[in-house]
């Protein structure tokens, strides 16, 4: 038998079929990159941290998977998960929604707040969600957000905040509108005490969330290539009549204009959170330490 | 005679009333003849027109009404309201936007700064002033001119009137979202009052980066939304068309803001809008600023930043689930 081509248009026939025929696999062996193409094997690509072994595409992560690749061993504790979703508009298909977002990922709202250790050191973190209803901030995820930042000021603890999310939830109507201001407002609490506050700009990092609490931390580090703007609208892009760079509204494109600290890797991130943290670690701390 | 398409289709009615009247009007003048009892007839009529078509409107009337060309802009009512205005420029960054506008004033006896979103009115105006989408610039002097209020301990006021911020390649690359991010952290902690009034179009997060204020106020009919009743509705129906059933779930309507709990007061408006009387609109609106002003000149400073935290800090919908059954349940036996 003749070795399959690697290259020219028999291969690319050829790599189609496999890519059909790995769609056709069971469920749950295998998964495609969305970039590069590449059959991954699932337990490989949950191994990675959900990041293409060939090109490196960084795979959303849902909440949960992201807070157990964060912390020490499964060092997380939840809080104002009794915070319940309301229809404030009295919107006909809000309650659908909402039911229809639970359901497919088991989670009640966009957003799990909590206490976390990362290197044994106690943090107060935020993770949204984009697989429940795109990361949406409504009033629960507002709430949340208000209230650990409200803990972390009381108890003196850092916050980490990950931001996915494709904005505001609409169908919340101006209540929603009003969850920038008040996360916002929160952030002036946050800084005024003096607590550090890190964000980690994860794939979608858009509009009104990353125009409020997502754009005022002290520190801000993002994923690489993800998609963040004030608004995900490609129209506007075909809209414009000057050039519009290839990189625009990317991770790249954020670091290239000086809105980012840094772009890091997945497999990174842990230690630059420890390194940060370690930074700016109270001045107690640094005492007892000498002592 | 205005040209129609600054006519909205429900003021057609009163538009040929005021088009009749203008003509008898015109006619005496010349013939000299006294025809007043008509024209008083047909103004009553008029007015009764314009009562019972102005009680009938829609959410999306009211937005069309928001966002009527000959609505009054921020700079009319800086010109009406203020015996005296100075405007003032630049962001000392990168550029001055004229989307936004700001400046100092003085309003009776009191010295105050103003900023706000400024439409244009013709075709070279509104391209100039980018249809009052102001860019990170427009917000970083808006935040430069309250500074400056915060240290010479003046009132600011800021006029709300923005479809959307600009989000086109500029924008992104001088980071509009964090511009907008900055307003509102810094507007929270500004030791000065801070009056926001929405008089046309509060378009999200554009509207928002100059709206964190002690009072928050709207004209009777601006609108104040999460996103354009269009954009609603191509978001939750996939169709743009039905921007007037987005108009209706948002309650973006004054009185859905203040129903909502999120408007301090409503600013009535002259019959028929504030397009059809503007000095009246303009004294209206004098009158509810200075009295909000007075209130809050009585407050100290502490107090008052408590109670702009406070007021933020509550807003948005949400239950709690009480987690302390057992408990109660103890407290029985």
């Amino acid at each position: 038998m003749t070795p399959a081509p690697w290259f020219g248009r028999k291969a690319k026939a050829a790599r189609k079929t496999a890519r059909q025929s790995v769609d056709a696999l069971p469920d749950g062996l295998w998964t495609k990159c969305p970039k590069c193409g590449e059959i991954l094997f699932n337990k490989e690509l949950q191994k990675n941290l959900r990041v293409c072994s060939k090109c490196g595409y960084h795979y959303i992560l849902g909440a949960r998977e992201r807070i157990a690749s964060i912390v020490d061993d499964g060092a997380f504790e939840e809080m104002d998960a009794n915070l319940v979703t309301v229809n404030i508009l009295g919107f006909e298909e809000y309650d659908d929604k909402l039911a229809k977002w639970r359901q497919r990922t088991g989670m009640d709202e966009a957003i799990v707040t909590g206490i976390g250790e990362i290197d044994g050191r106690t943090v107060v973190i935020g993770v949204l969600d984009f697989h429940f209803w795109a990361g949406t901030m409504g009033g629960v995820v507002g709430e949340r957000v208000v209230r650990a930042m409200e803990y972390a000021i009381k108890n003196d603890l850092p916050v980490i905040m990950f931001i996915a999310s494709g904005g505001i939830r609409v169908t919340e109507g101006l209540p929603g509108l009003m969850q920038m201001a008040k996360t916002s407002a929160a952030c002036a609490k946050l800084h005024e005490a003096g607590i550090p506050y890190i964000v980690v700009l994860t794939d979608n990092s858009l509009a009104g969330v990353l125009a409020s609490y997502g754009s005022l931390g002290d520190f801000t580090i993002s994923e690489p290539g993800l998609l963040t703007g004030l608004t995900a609208d490609r129209v506007a892009k075909q809209a414009q009549v000057v050039n519009v760079p290839d990189n625009f509204r990317r991770a790249e494109f954020a670091l290239e204009h000086g809105h980012i600290d840094r772009i890091v890797a997945r497999k990174e991130l842990k230690s630059t959170l420890i390194k940060l943290l370690e930074f700016c670690r109270n001045r107690e701390e640094d005492e007892e330490d000498a002592a | 005679m205005p040209p129609s398409w600054n006519i909205l289709d429900f003021e057609k009615p009163i538009s040929e009333l005021d088009e009749q009247i203008a003509e008898i009007k015109r006619l005496t003048a010349e013939s000299g003849e006294d025809r007043s009892q008509d024209i008083a007839t047909l103004e009553s009529d008029r007015d009764r027109l314009i009562e019972h078509i102005f009680s009938n409107l829609s959410a999306w009337d009211k937005t069309l009404l928001a966002r009527h060309p000959k609505r009054p802009y921020t700079l009319d009512y800086v010109r009406t309201i203020f015996d005296d205005y100075t405007e003032l420029h630049g962001d000392r960054l990168f550029a001055d936007d004229p989307a936004m506008v700001g400046g100092i004033a003085t309003l009776d006896d009191r010295q105050v700064v103003f900023v706000g979103q400024q439409k244009g009115r013709d075709i070279k105006e509104r391209g100039y002033r980018n249809f009052g989408s102001a860019k990170p610039e427009g917000y970083r002097k808006a935040l430069r001119l309250m500074k400056q209020a915060e240290k010479f301990h003046r009132p600011v006021i800021c006029f709300v009137d923005t479809p959307a911020a600009d989000v086109n390649v500029g924008a992104e690359q001088r980071g509009i979202s964090g511009a907008i991010a900055r307003n509102m952290m810094e507007m929270t902690g500004l030791k000065t009052p801070i009056v926001v009034v929405v008089i046309g179009e509060g378009g999200s997060g554009g509207a928002i980066g100059i709206a964190l204020g002690d009072r928050v106020l709207m004209l009777e009919h601006s609108i104040y939304a999460v996103i354009p009743p269009e954009g609603f509705a191509a978001i939750v129906w996939k169709d743009a068309a039905r921007g007037k059933d987005g108009a209706e779930a948002m309650k973006v309507t004054s009185e859905g803001g203040r129903e909502l709990g999120l408007i301090d007061e409503v600013i009535e408006e002259p019959l028929g809008g504030a397009h059809r009387n503007m000095e009246l609109a303009a004294r209206n609106l004098k009158v509810v600023l200075t009295r909000h002003l007075d209130e809050l000149a009585q407050l100290s400073i502490p107090e008052l930043l408590d109670m702009r935290y406070a007021k933020f800090r509550d807003m948005g919908a949400y239950e709690e689930k009480s987690v302390a059954v057992d408990s109660v349940i103890t407290d029985c036996v």
